[in-house]
């Protein structure tokens, strides 16, 4: 069960090899949570962070699963409630940046990034929502971006799946309103994690653990919406409104 | 069959709401065909626990309060049966004017006897006379494995184990209890005002002894010198002949009126830094410095909340929580440090009541246990509260001390063995009664009360 302060004692992670996610985890064991699902593709980052939370003293169970998989969800998702009892928590992070240079990206490159983006993790996040209600209670954490709140031509791909994503969430929630269940958006700014090696780091970056830190907090503030960092909600407030002549013109 | 109707539940601290079907009973026959039926179920009262005591997401929450009828009452001995559902203001007006009191009141009477019972109230007479559980002669109880007519004679375990067992031995539906002798509906209260917490623990240490009743209001928004200043008010019911002129003619009048009511939720909470600091100013100042045998109507004395109707929406859409606690004597510097880590949370109380318990009840789960009592509503929301309460219980529990179930939201489930070392004594009574686990509230799943998540991961493990 979560608690009045929001801290869950078991969570899924849809993306379970996401770095924000891990740091979340983390910071969540260090509170209430003992239990944790990560559905995520094969590969060294999940098998990593499940031996990372391990090593927390959580109890941790991974689930092979690609998100774009739409057909296998539901299967994921039950298999996910009967290891767990009961889910308290859903964090939703799945995702990668992909391309948006128009000589490299494709129809198929396309399909792929927002597939992976927003189409998959919407479909899961969907089967999870029916689920919590079911149970009468639970939060759904969806990791948004501030490339979704407003698209420039450096990730359009990306950040185009991420404001249907976010879109969606806030739909989504609005359609849980006396539930039991809630949805928490998260939008970060830069982060310095793998998704980003190797680019130049945007104004006001942060961290992995900067994010789980602010999470954490909307979780226990009972937030709705979460910029991480903070000051990004003033930013966006005044960067929504430039022509798009100067927008196109802003680097990177 | 009972109206049931699907809704969004929270406790009156109207945060961490879950979804379950609310049956309005009217009858046992419908509880029980309800205890019959499949899933978990959880009994509800006047919803005044604090947390998520009343609430069992995914499950059956059975609103008991359509049954409040008083069933029997013995005008020579105050003897009085009643339904689980009666609220204590009901009972009042009842027993009030025919010259008998509860002789255990929480600060509010918008509770159901049934819910009274499960939480085993105390009131501002504990240091003299115990908790609600010690004038409780019998219970009827629907449990999942039939009927229980039970008291200190029969099925002694069971009747304890339900006296503060927060509703996990069954729904309890009717409860006899001793009601106590009163000549008036008043209260002689003497009021005094103290400069900060060390000397408002002085002041009760040495004179709540003299009175049946006695409490102290905090001002924990004060810090330094003046911190935990309060207004100590102790007192006891008026005599006829200490009555005066007017409240003579009619000594036994009880009729206690809701003066305003709170009529929706603000979009943000009224109960901030600012408002606390300055209602807690005018608070102090209005009590007189010193003040002796002031009549006060019983229910001014005892229910001063409760002229304010949904006073609790007053915090706003995210709610509050009440943290109480009580640490056994020779800890009394806990008291003070519960106030300052708020402050330094930036989580200050709002309402703050300090009180000394006297012995404790042979209940396995009850709370009081000989000790400091403090009681603090506190906004949710503040982004270092769960840290500093995790911080504070951890202190509490090392000192042999313990945090109200009835209040609790958010309680580390590895401390509850802790704080309640005759844990292992109620969770057998339970599964005596309740096999299956049919019982369940989100309390009890949040802090494993029956313990069943550990016996499910032995079952894994063998």
């Amino acid at each position: 069960m979560n608690d009045v302060t929001g801290m869950p004692q078991t969570a899924v992670v849809i993306g379970g090899g996401s770095e924000i996610a891990c740091s979340t985890m983390r910071a969540l064991a260090r509170r209430r949570l003992t239990h944790v699902a990560l559905i995520g593709r094969a590969g060294a980052s999940l098998e990593e962070a499940a031996e990372e939370l391990r090593g927390e003293g959580l109890n941790v169970e991974v689930l092979l699963h690609d998100v774009t998989e739409i057909a296998a969800g539901t299967e994921v998702a039950e298999r996910a409630r009967e290891l767990l009892g009961s889910i308290d928590l859903v964090l939703v992070a799945a995702g990668f940046l992909g391309e948006a240079d128009l000589n490299v990206i494709d129809d198929v490159i396309v399909a792929r990034t927002i597939a992976t983006n927003f189409t998959g993790p919407a479909a899961l996040m969907t089967t999870f929502a029916k689920l919590l209600s079911q149970q009468g209670y639970g939060r759904i954490v969806v990791l948004s971006s501030v490339a979704g709140v407003r698209v420039r031509k450096a990730n359009f791909v990306y950040g185009s799946a991420k404001a249907g994503l976010d879109g969606f969430a806030q739909g989504l929630d609005d359609a849980l309103v006396g539930s039991g269940v809630s949805v928490m958006i998260v939008r970060p700014g830069f982060v310095h994690s793998k998704m980003t090696r190797g680019l130049s780091a945007a104004p006001l970056a942060t961290t992995p653990e900067a994010v789980a830190g602010d999470i954490l907090r909307g979780l226990e503030a009972q937030a709705m919406v979460v910029w991480s960092p903070a000051k990004l909600q003033w930013l966006f407030h005044v960067l929504i409104h430039l022509p798009r002549r100067i927008w196109r013109m802003l680097p990177g | 069959m009972s109206a049931a109707s699907t809704s969004a539940i929270t406790g009156w601290g109207r945060a961490n709401a879950t979804r379950a079907a609310l049956h309005h009973v009217a009858s046992r026959a419908e509880i029980t065909s309800l205890i019959g039926g499949e899933g978990n179920y959880i009994a509800r009262g006047l919803g005044r626990a604090y947390g998520d005591a009343a609430q069992c997401a995914g499950g059956a929450v059975i609103d008991l309060t359509g049954l409040e009828e008083i069933i029997d009452f013995d005008t020579a001995t105050g003897v009085v049966r009643c339904e689980a559902g009666c609220s204590l203001d009901t009972l009042s007006r009842f027993s009030v004017p025919r010259g008998w009191f509860i002789p255990v009141t929480p600060g509010t009477a918008y509770v159901t006897i049934g819910g009274a019972i499960a939480a085993d109230v105390h009131g501002k007479n504990h240091h003299r006379e115990g908790s609600l559980g010690s004038y409780l002669r019998e219970i009827v109880l629907l449990a999942p494995d039939g009927e229980h007519h039970c008291s200190r004679e029969s099925e002694p375990d069971l009747f304890l184990a339900t006296i503060g067992g927060m509703g996990m031995t069954g729904v309890i539906v009717e409860a006899t209890l001793s009601l106590m002798p009163i000549e008036s509906a008043y209260i002689s209260v003497d009021t005094e005002r103290t400069g900060d917490i060390e000397a408002t623990m002085a002041a009760l240490a040495s004179g709540d002894s003299r009175y049946r009743y006695s409490v102290a209001w905090v001002d924990a928004t004060q810090r330094g010198r003046h911190l935990g200043r309060s207004v100590i008010t102790s007192g006891d019911h008026t005599p006829a002949g200490a009555l005066n002129e007017i409240t003579r003619h009619s000594p036994l009048l009880y009729d206690p009126r809701q003066r305003l009511r709170v009529p929706y939720t603000p979009p943000s909470s009224l109960v901030t830094p600012t408002t606390q600091r300055a209602f807690n100013e005018l608070w102090f100042r209005r009590a007189p410095a010193q003040r002796e045998a002031e009549l006060t109507r019983l229910n001014t004395f005892f229910y001063p909340l409760d002229m304010l109707g949904s006073w609790n929406r007053l915090y706003g859409p995210k709610g509050f929580t009440q943290y109480q606690f009580v640490v056994p004597f020779g800890h009394e510097s806990l008291v003070r440090g519960a106030i300052e880590s708020l402050q330094r949370a930036g989580a200050p109380a709002s309402l703050v009541v300090l009180k000394r318990f006297g012995a404790g009840g042979p209940s396995p789960l009850s709370f009081p246990m000989p000790g400091w009592t403090l009681a603090l509503d506190i906004p949710l929301g503040a982004p270092e509260l769960a840290e500093t309460l995790d911080d504070l219980d951890e202190r509490i529990a090392e000192v042999g001390g313990r945090i109200y179930l009835a209040k609790d939201g958010r309680l580390r489930p590895e401390l509850v063995g802790q704080m309640y070392p005759r844990l292992e004594e109620f969770r057998a009574v339970c599964r005596r009664v309740d096999p299956e686990g049919r019982i369940a509230s989100d309390l009890s799943r949040r802090i494993d009360l029956l313990g069943s998540k550990g016996h499910a991961e032995q079952r894994k493990r063998t």
